[in-house]
């Protein structure tokens, strides 16, 4: 029994599963609806369908994220602002640098170009300070986390810059014919591609190496620097494109909400996912299912009327338990217990 | 001669931040001379609008000494600000107990985040990022709206102004007006001495640079690590509550977004005062000049103004790069010998 | 307690996990003596220190000091400092940050006031390392200074605490000469006064040059206690690496390795290959088809030779050609891409990667030299695997367990499959034998010798000098840090290697 338990819960997915299977539990018993779904227009709707929705941004987010994790063993915190540079420069782009327009000055296809590549030397960026100079990855990143709300602002001249146009808003909402969310298609396929790319090229086992062991990597043959280096482009790739769903779902560029507290939710992700904070070993899939794990708490949060903005609290106690469940302190600390509890049992042999 | 070197590599630091200052507050003397960039009450403003943030990255210094840091601060103070006018205003307690109790949280606070660093050994970083999103939504959590003070002895404390004796002029009526500060400013600047004395002449001090230096050493000559690492964390916190209300003086009331980015200042102001991100190098006197730097800024955009305020925070962001690529490539260069 | 003895230690017992570290070991210092410590990897020295400054716990024995009728535990470093006994390691437990006053008093600072009362803190400072004639700035920081002044430092500060015995671990391996004169100036003066130093070294030049007493292990088992001026280098060595010098002979066998080479032959050629400050510069031929072992003693430089030969460091003289083509590699990588493969000394922390699976472990090295883009499919991957595991006869419970869960021996098994993998011309085993148990050794051995009959060229490191001679055609002798010979065919028995290790008599 005992041993059952415990072959279950090593599981590297158990412990996703198990928290959102514990979300989607507790909306069960409160909520009835939570789990109907409906087709109205030829799209679907429901508690559900908005959680798969609304997670697509931190979908997309936590698999830069985890990739960043893994080699460098520290975090992306820039990943929300760049999603609001992005955004900017998509709007800008579009509007021809008016702060609205009802229709496009440039084409939809160069927005969404110039937002993606935004994103990606931004990735770079910090890329070349992580990899190459050898800053810590949150110093780093922590410049861009400031400096990119100040830059989309100046790119929009601190104002919202709406883009009236119907078919921005499409990546926000749904393609014509597709009874599911766009955001959920786009996701998908970023979902998919990395898969592919990490299937498909040895990136995935030189990322996990270097995360593990860089020293014993690059006697190997692995360029540790550069691997690092492409993670932080690829996770500033993945901010970039989530930037633009974002921007289309509210069809502009807002500089200051846009991306705003998802750098913790992407960490929470990660580490949700199962993978640790330290680096090495990581699972997508993992880090997928905490993404919509933590979406339904935020939706489940949203429907016990806290607001977005009280919102990290409970985000932020989450996150300091799974970090100190996995912590080395927590370690010694169970082991000295372990030994304590050997030592009285043995004691008692003894007496 | 290779020895000689790495010696100044710290003071090198600092006299680019000590020159840094005195070039672009010269530079804007001269740029808007007309506007009166030049006089002792605008050179005084520098640290009134900027007491909170020197007491802040005071502690952050302390922090960085030890080879941690803390991105909570801004959140913290939003925090602190919020807790005050709320306490004063909604909950009808006096500004003593008050500021007693903001204080009082900025102790616990560090308490528990110097408590996950140093005895669970989590990584600063996540450790105050969680912390950062905790202050701030307990802030939304404290009151969504934003609350003003008008607590009398609250607003009292605010207004009082304390005069120089010197440096005055005549106004166009011809009564002699006098420069002054807030008291914001004396309790900043007596905060700074106790904490340059702190780190120069306490056991304690001497221990939080001995930790930053070579955790394993310091160990080895028997000081207690983690228990320097959790006092200085506190200690910051403390210093986070005395921010906080020093922050609220001057802004008079709270809301959810105040604050913001504040803990990149803090930074900034520590690591252009040539605190070294790997801990083990800093000082106090140069946090102030970071501080003061960032006040020249500030105060360039005003009176240039037509730049955006967002200029400041780019600015300070491309500082801050210039100087930790500048670390880095000088400690490359000290291994590399 | 022994007259004049200032520590005694008795029996003492130590095990780690699958090893005996200490066996019924004896140490005894005297007072105003130096005493070397010397073996070779896993001898037990650094453990029987550990054990000393209560680093590590021991199981049983005892250990005394001078003036305490009772046997002590030290349980923390601290504790023995309080008992007299201070360490200087190797990696000097300083803050560099901190000047040299501070270094010395940190902890125990002269206060006026209950601030610290800097004057008389940098007086007391100037005072003692004037008393001991070292010369440095006491309100400098400590990174102002060379390691060598560091290590004075460390010094003085362990004698201000009053300490009756000092330990000083591997203090000169990275001094020169004259650096290396001053600390003996210092050592003389301690002993002088009284002081007991235990002195762990590797270098015997210094230990006959500065040491009263030797006292060897050899796996964790205690060899014995000599007094230097009785004990000639080449038996100190034979003592060291545990052979007596009359039982050998037999084991050689090697006639036809000492077949002429061939130019074309030749597969490394490294003129004048060197790093300031990492290994002089040297001279060597390595070619097909031929085993070269390095030898010496720990620490005279034959894991740098190799490093610097593999690109793992970088050379700032000399040339290195490979099939004669110059190469100055980057890095490993185009090392690998010119046919050479690398298995590191430090297992743990260079050779394998923990949690990765056997079969990546295996593939990553070829997978490395293929690109990024040419994944092997996992067919061929766990085709590679089974071939390997089938042929190093790798224990494992699949393909797909972590290595980390693998015993010592299987992980290096693997590791030599790695690069195997890669079809190697030239393979640099350094200590693939070290820490695995007898069986792997000789499969090992056999290997080596198998591959080289198959035309690779192959460098073989290994503490057990016979273990070498078992395997190697030519054997490379390397004392402090430079090449100090080449020996092959008749000239190679344990005598001729263990003097020319021990230098001119």
């Amino acid at each position: 029994m005992n041993k059952t338990l415990k072959s279950i819960t090593s599981k590297r997915l158990f412990l996703p599963v198990f928290c959102l299977a514990l979300v989607l539990l507790i909306n069960l018993f409160t909520r009835p609806d939570f789990f109907s779904i409906e087709i109205r227009d030829g799209i679907l709707y429901g508690f559900l369908i908005d959680i798969i929705n609304r997670a697509s941004e931190l979908v997309i987010l936590a698999v830069g994220m985890t990739l960043v994790v893994s080699a460098s063993a520290g975090t992306d915190i820039s990943v929300g602002a760049i999603m609001a540079v992005s955004a900017a420069v998509c709007c800008n782009v579009l509007t021809g640098g008016e702060r609205a327009a009802t229709a496009y000055s440039n084409p939809l296809i160069l927005g969404f170009l110039a937002a993606v590549l935004v994103g990606t030397v931004i990735g770079c960026f910090n890329g070349v300070l992580v990899a190459k100079l050898n800053i810590q990855p949150m110093v780093a990143t922590l410049i861009m986390f400031t400096a990119g709300r100040g830059i989309a602002q100046l790119i929009t001249d601190g104002q919202i810059t709406y883009v009236r146009v119907e078919s921005y808003k499409t990546l926000g909402s749904s393609f014509p014919g597709f009874p599911v969310p766009a955001p959920f298609i786009v996701s998908l396929v970023v979902v998919l591609l990395t898969a592919v790319l990490l299937k498909k090229t040895a990136l995935g086992m030189y990322i996990q190496s270097v995360g593990i062991n860089k020293k014993a990597s690059s006697l190997t043959g692995i360029k540790a620097v550069l691997i690092i280096f492409l993670t932080y482009a690829y996770c500033g790739f993945c901010s970039g494109l989530s930037g633009l769903i974002a921007s289309s779902r509210i069809y502009s560029a807002d500089a200051n909400n846009i991306g705003l507290n998802m750098e913790l939710d992407a960490i929470l992700a990660v580490a949700i996912g199962g993978n640790s904070l330290g680096g090495g070993r990581f699972s997508i899939a993992g880090s997928v299912i905490g993404a919509y794990t933590i979406q339904a708490l935020t939706t489940t949060l949203y429907a016990m009327h806290v607001s977005s903005d009280q919102i990290p609290v409970y985000k932020a106690v989450v996150v300091v338990v799974i970090v100190t469940l996995q912590s080395p302190g927590f370690a010694r600390w169970r082991k000295a217990l372990a030994q304590k509890k050997a030592g009285r049992v043995t004691g008692k042999e003894a007496a | 001669m290779k020895h000689k070197r790495t010696l100044n590599q710290t003071s090198f630091l600092l006299l680019i931040t000590i020159v840094l200052f005195f070039v672009m507050y010269g530079v804007g003397c001269i740029l808007f001379k007309d506007q009166g960039f030049a006089k002792t009450q605008n050179f005084l403003n520098l640290f009134v609008s900027n007491a909170g943030l020197i007491v802040i990255s005071i502690g952050m210094t302390v922090v960085m000494i030890t080879g941690g840091i803390d991105i909570s601060v801004g959140s913290f103070v939003a925090m602190g600000c919020m807790m005050l006018a709320w306490m004063m205003e909604k909950a009808g307690i006096g500004a003593v107990p008050a500021v007693l109790a903001v204080l009082a949280t900025g102790v616990v606070f560090g308490f528990v985040q110097g408590f996950l660093v140093s005895y669970m050994d989590i990584q600063p970083f996540i450790v105050t990022l969680a912390g950062m999103f905790f202050a701030r939504g307990m802030t939304a959590i404290i009151s969504k709206d934003m609350i003003s003070i008008s607590n009398e002895m609250f607003m009292a404390w605010a207004k009082m102004k304390i005069y120089l004796p010197v440096g005055g002029h005549l106004n166009k009526k011809g009564v002699m007006i006098y420069p002054y500060v807030y008291p914001t400013v004396v309790i900043a600047l007596i905060l700074l001495v106790l904490a340059f004395i702190m780190l120069k002449y306490t056991k304690f001090g001497r221990s939080i640079y001995a930790v930053g230096g070579n955790e394993q050493s310091a160990l080895m000559m028997g000081l207690n690590v983690r228990q320097v690492k959790l006092k200085a964390y506190m200690l910051n916190g403390f210093l986070c509550g005395v921010g906080s209300v020093l922050f609220c003086l001057n802004t008079l009331g709270g809301f959810v977004e105040q604050a913001k980015g504040f803990e990149m200042d803090a930074i900034a102001s520590a690591v252009i005062g040539g605190t070294l991100l790997t801990g083990g190098v800093g000082n106090v006197v140069g946090t102030l000049f970071g501080v003061l730097i960032k006040a020249v800024i500030e105060a360039f955009i005003t009176f240039q103004g037509t730049l955006s305020s967002w200029w400041t925070r780019i600015t300070i962001a491309a500082l801050l790069c210039f100087f930790i690529v500048l670390q880095s490539v000088l400690s490359m260069l000290k291994k590399k010998k | 307690m022994e007259k004049d003895s200032v520590l005694e230690m008795r029996h003492i017992y130590k095990t780690f996990p699958g090893v005996k570290a200490l066996q019924d070991v004896d140490f005894t210092l005297q007072k105003g003596e130096i005493h070397a410590l010397m073996g070779e990897n896993g001898a037990g020295k650094s453990t029987l220190i550990k054990v000393l400054t209560g680093v590590e716990e021991f199981e049983a024995g005892e250990i005394r000091m001078e003036g305490n009728e009772q046997p002590i535990i030290n349980r923390s470093p601290q504790e023995a400092q309080k008992h007299g006994i201070s360490t200087v390691y190797q990696e000097i437990n300083l803050c560099p940050n901190l000047t040299v006053a501070e270094n010395l008093f940190i902890g125990r600072e002269p206060r006026k006031g209950g601030m610290i009362d800097w004057k008389t803190m940098n007086k007391r400072a100037a005072d003692l390392l004037a008393d001991l004639d070292i010369f440095a700035d006491v309100t400098k920081t400590i990174d102002n200074y060379s390691i060598a002044i560091q290590q004075m430092i460390a010094i003085a500060r362990a004698v201000d605490m009053s300490a009756k015995v000092l330990i000083l671990d591997e203090p000169t391996s990275s001094l020169d000469d004259n650096e290396v004169e001053k600390l003996f100036r210092l050592m003389r003066r301690l002993k002088s006064e009284g002081t007991g130093i235990i002195f762990v070294t590797h270098f015997l030049e210094q230990v006959y040059e500065v040491c009263d007493k030797i006292t060897v292990l050899r796996n964790g088992r205690l060899i014995g206690r000599f007094t230097t001026a009785e004990l000639p280098r080449v038996q100190l060595v034979a003592k060291m690496m545990g052979k007596d010098f009359d039982d050998l002979a037999a084991i050689k066998q090697t006639g036809e390795k000492e077949a002429s080479y061939k130019e074309e032959d030749i597969v490394i050629k490294a003129v004048g290959l060197g790093r300031k400050g990492y290994i002089k510069p040297f001279d060597l031929v390595i070619h097909k088809g031929e085993v070269v072992g390095f030898t010496g003693l720990l620490g005279s430089g034959r894991s740098e030779t190799v490093r610097v030969l593999y690109g793992a460091e970088k050379t700032d003289e000399g040339e290195l050609f490979v099939k004669g083509k110059k190469l100055a590699a980057k890095h490993p990588i185009h090392s690998m891409y010119e046919g050479m493969a690398y298995l590191p000394e430090d297992r743990k922390n260079e050779g394998i990667i923990a949690d990765l699976s056997v079969r990546e472990n295996l593939i990553i090295a070829l997978q490395a030299k293929r690109g990024m883009f040419h994944l092997l499919s996992r067919k061929q991957q766990e085709e590679f695997t089974d071939k390997y595991i089938d042929m190093l006869q790798i224990k494992t419970a699949s393909r797909e367990t972590p290595i980390k869960s693998l015993s010592g021996g299987n992980q290096q098994k693997v590791i030599i499959g790695r690069w195997l993998l890669t079809n190697p011309d030239f393979l640099i085993l350094d200590e693939p034998t070290r820490g695995i148990d007898v069986g792997t050794k000789t499969e090992i051995q056999k290997l080596v010798v198998k591959l080289a009959q198959e035309g690779m060229a192959v460098v073989f490191i290994s503490s057990e000098i016979e273990e070498m001679l078992r395997t190697c055609g030519r054997m490379v002798v390397m004392r402090d840090g430079s090449k100090v010979g080449e020996l092959c065919g008749e000239e190679m028995s344990q005598s001729t290697i263990m003097s020319t290790i021990a230098g001119g008599q």
